[in-house]
């Protein structure tokens, strides 16, 4: 038996292969173009090509994320919610909080010891406790991506950033670029206050350790440095698999 | 190349402005007010309580250098006034702490209220202040004194910034996008754009213009969930007439044609220049903080 999971994000849609085993024997993560069909059939096939199968090997398909509707012939739904706990909590048993943190929302999860979902809070009104913080940043300091979250780490954390939008921020930016401040201190501000932001939707339901981090933003080690000094505790990156996929492997683990 | 094109979208008109009949010799007190806005500036000399100059500009990135040129600018017209001949300089606005030459910095709500009855006449009782980084509901007396206000200052959506971001997003002058959206006013309006931010607004129009939607529908639903943001701030402060509408979108009626229809309610005109309400109210407390100081009153 062979479960696919698919995750249509706004950003980006990503797909895991699951067999009876739940062992994950394929996983792509591709670009949500306009035509999110189109999107969830490129990943499909490059899902199917790194498992090395077809796709009439798969038994099952279950969707989730923003665009689940895109997918016409999946065999069952799956809520965001849903999909993060049982992803989170079959990597990572311990985990009792999940903040995930995509590109256009974040949400956090509470989970009790059987993985159950107690509880939740999404945030996907206003980009600044999202990825898409960064990825409007990085374009004002014109460093790559994964240096951004770096550099980070290197900053004193002196320079506050007054703006919580993200627009507002932009100018701060720029006027913080003008002052000479170092870009590693600019770095650690955004990260700052990204965190600031999905810390404070974290404490709506309440943080109780473990805590694991997912999506997208949880490959930026600066903001998971950030976090971990908002929330005051340990936070953990599963690192078998990229924290991306945990909801689309959340999906697959519901089908089996 | 393309960010000095695109850069060019936002740019509104900047203006300095002299009342060529006054003499400012024969008047006895001299005042100034200066609006240190996040994305405009403006001085205003005042003669003896009657506007005599102004500057609009575009707030640079520093706050001390850009009101030396908001003040600087309204001198070099005049000739031969120097800021020591100014009696009492009163700042005001996001950088108000940031100006070195004033006197004493009072705050915007403050000011926009002062200034909304200086330009408005004492009918205003409810004033809209429409900026760059925020958006102000204020009620004022019939003296333009403060009687309360809400204000969002936390988010780009319903300011002027935010509309910056759409028009350098669609190519079109800051200056024209307003007028464009009334192209499909009231009859083809559409829906309003569904995200309140503009980060994810952004997202949303690309959307609308793959879908081939002409661009003055595109601003249209803009527009619609700008003024629907606006109106909703008005009546958590409560809407009494007269009302009044003062900051850089009052000049765009995309919002103002918007917002007084869902109101039903006409905003009063002026011949002045609605954004230099705060400068205006600024140089009124500089004149009165002048006149207690010296004893004349």
């Amino acid at each position: 038996m062979i479960v696919a999971g698919i995750d249509v994000g706004s950003k980006y849609t990503k797909v895991v292969l699951l067999n009876e085993n739940k062992e994950i024997i394929g996983t792509s993560n591709v670009r949500t173009g306009i035509d999110h069909q189109k999107t969830v059939e490129e990943a499909l096939d490059e899902a199917l090509k790194a498992a090395g199968i077809s796709r009439d090997d798969i038994n099952k398909f279950v969707a989730t994320g923003f665009g689940k509707i895109s997918v016409p012939f999946a065999d069952s739904e799956l809520t965001q919610v849903v999909a993060a706990g049982k992803g989170a909590y079959f990597v990572w048993p311990k985990v009792k909080t999940v903040i995930e943190v995509g590109a256009e929302e974040s949400r956090a999860v509470k989970v009790d010891e059987n993985g159950n979902i107690k509880d939740f809070a999404l945030a996907d009104k206003c980009a600044a406790g999202t990825g898409s913080f960064v990825d409007a940043m990085v374009r004002y300091l014109e460093v790559p991506l994964e240096e951004f979250g770096r550099m980070s780490l290197d900053a004193k954390g002196e320079v506050p950033m007054n703006a919580q939008c993200v627009i507002f921020a932009e100018s701060e930016v720029v006027s913080l670029l003008h002052d000479n401040v170092p870009k590693p201190e600019i770095s650690r501000a955004i990260h700052d206050a990204i965190a600031d932001r999905v810390a404070s939707i974290a404490r709506r339901v309440g943080i109780e350790d473990d805590v694991v981090v997912i999506g997208g933003l949880a490959n930026d080690v600066g903001f998971v440095d950030s976090l971990k000094r908002e929330l005051g505790t340990e936070v953990y990156v599963p690192d078998k698999i990229a924290p991306e996929l945990i909801p689309a492997l959340g999906a697959a683990l519901s089908g089996l | 190349m393309e960010a000095i094109q695109e850069s060019e979208y936002w740019r509104w008109p900047e203006t300095v402005w002299i009342d060529e009949s006054k003499n400012w010799k024969e008047a006895e007190v001299i005042s100034c007010g200066i609006d240190l806005g996040s994305v405009s500036s403006q001085a205003v000399i005042m003669l003896d309580g009657e506007l005599y100059a102004y500057s609009n500009l575009r707030t640079g990135s520093s706050s001390a250098a850009s009101s030396e040129k908001a003040l600087g600018s309204i001198l070099d017209k005049i000739g031969d006034m120097k800021r020591e001949d100014i009696h009492y300089i009163v700042g005001t606005g996001y950088g108000r702490v940031s100006i070195p030459f004033a006197h004493k910095t009072i705050t915007e709500i403050a000011c926009h209220g002062r200034g909304a009855n200086y330009i408005y006449g004492p009918s205003v009782r409810t004033v809209l202040d429409m900026g760059g980084q925020d958006l102000k509901a204020i009620k004022i007396d019939h003296r333009g004194k403060v009687v309360n206000f809400l204000m969002n200052d936390k988010c780009a959506a319903g300011t002027g910034r935010g509309i910056e971001v759409v028009a350098d997003l669609l190519s079109i002058p800051i200056t024209e996008v307003g007028s464009m959206s009334l192209e499909v006013y009231p009859d083809d309006e559409p829906e309003p754009v569904s995200t309140t931010c503009i980060v994810f607004g952004k997202s949303e129009i690309l959307g609308l213009i793959r879908k081939g939607w002409p661009k003055n529908r595109i601003l249209a639903a803009f527009f619609r969930s700008v003024a629907t943001r606006v109106v909703e701030l008005l009546e958590r402060v409560g809407v009494e007439a007269d009302f009044a509408i003062t900051g850089g979108i009052s000049k765009n009626p995309g919002v103002v044609v918007r917002v007084q229809d869902m109101l039903g309610m006409k905003a009063l005109e002026t011949e002045y220049d609605p954004q230099i309400a705060g400068a205006i109210g600024a140089a009124l407390f500089a004149k009165a903080l002048y006149e207690k100081q010296t004893g004349k009153r």
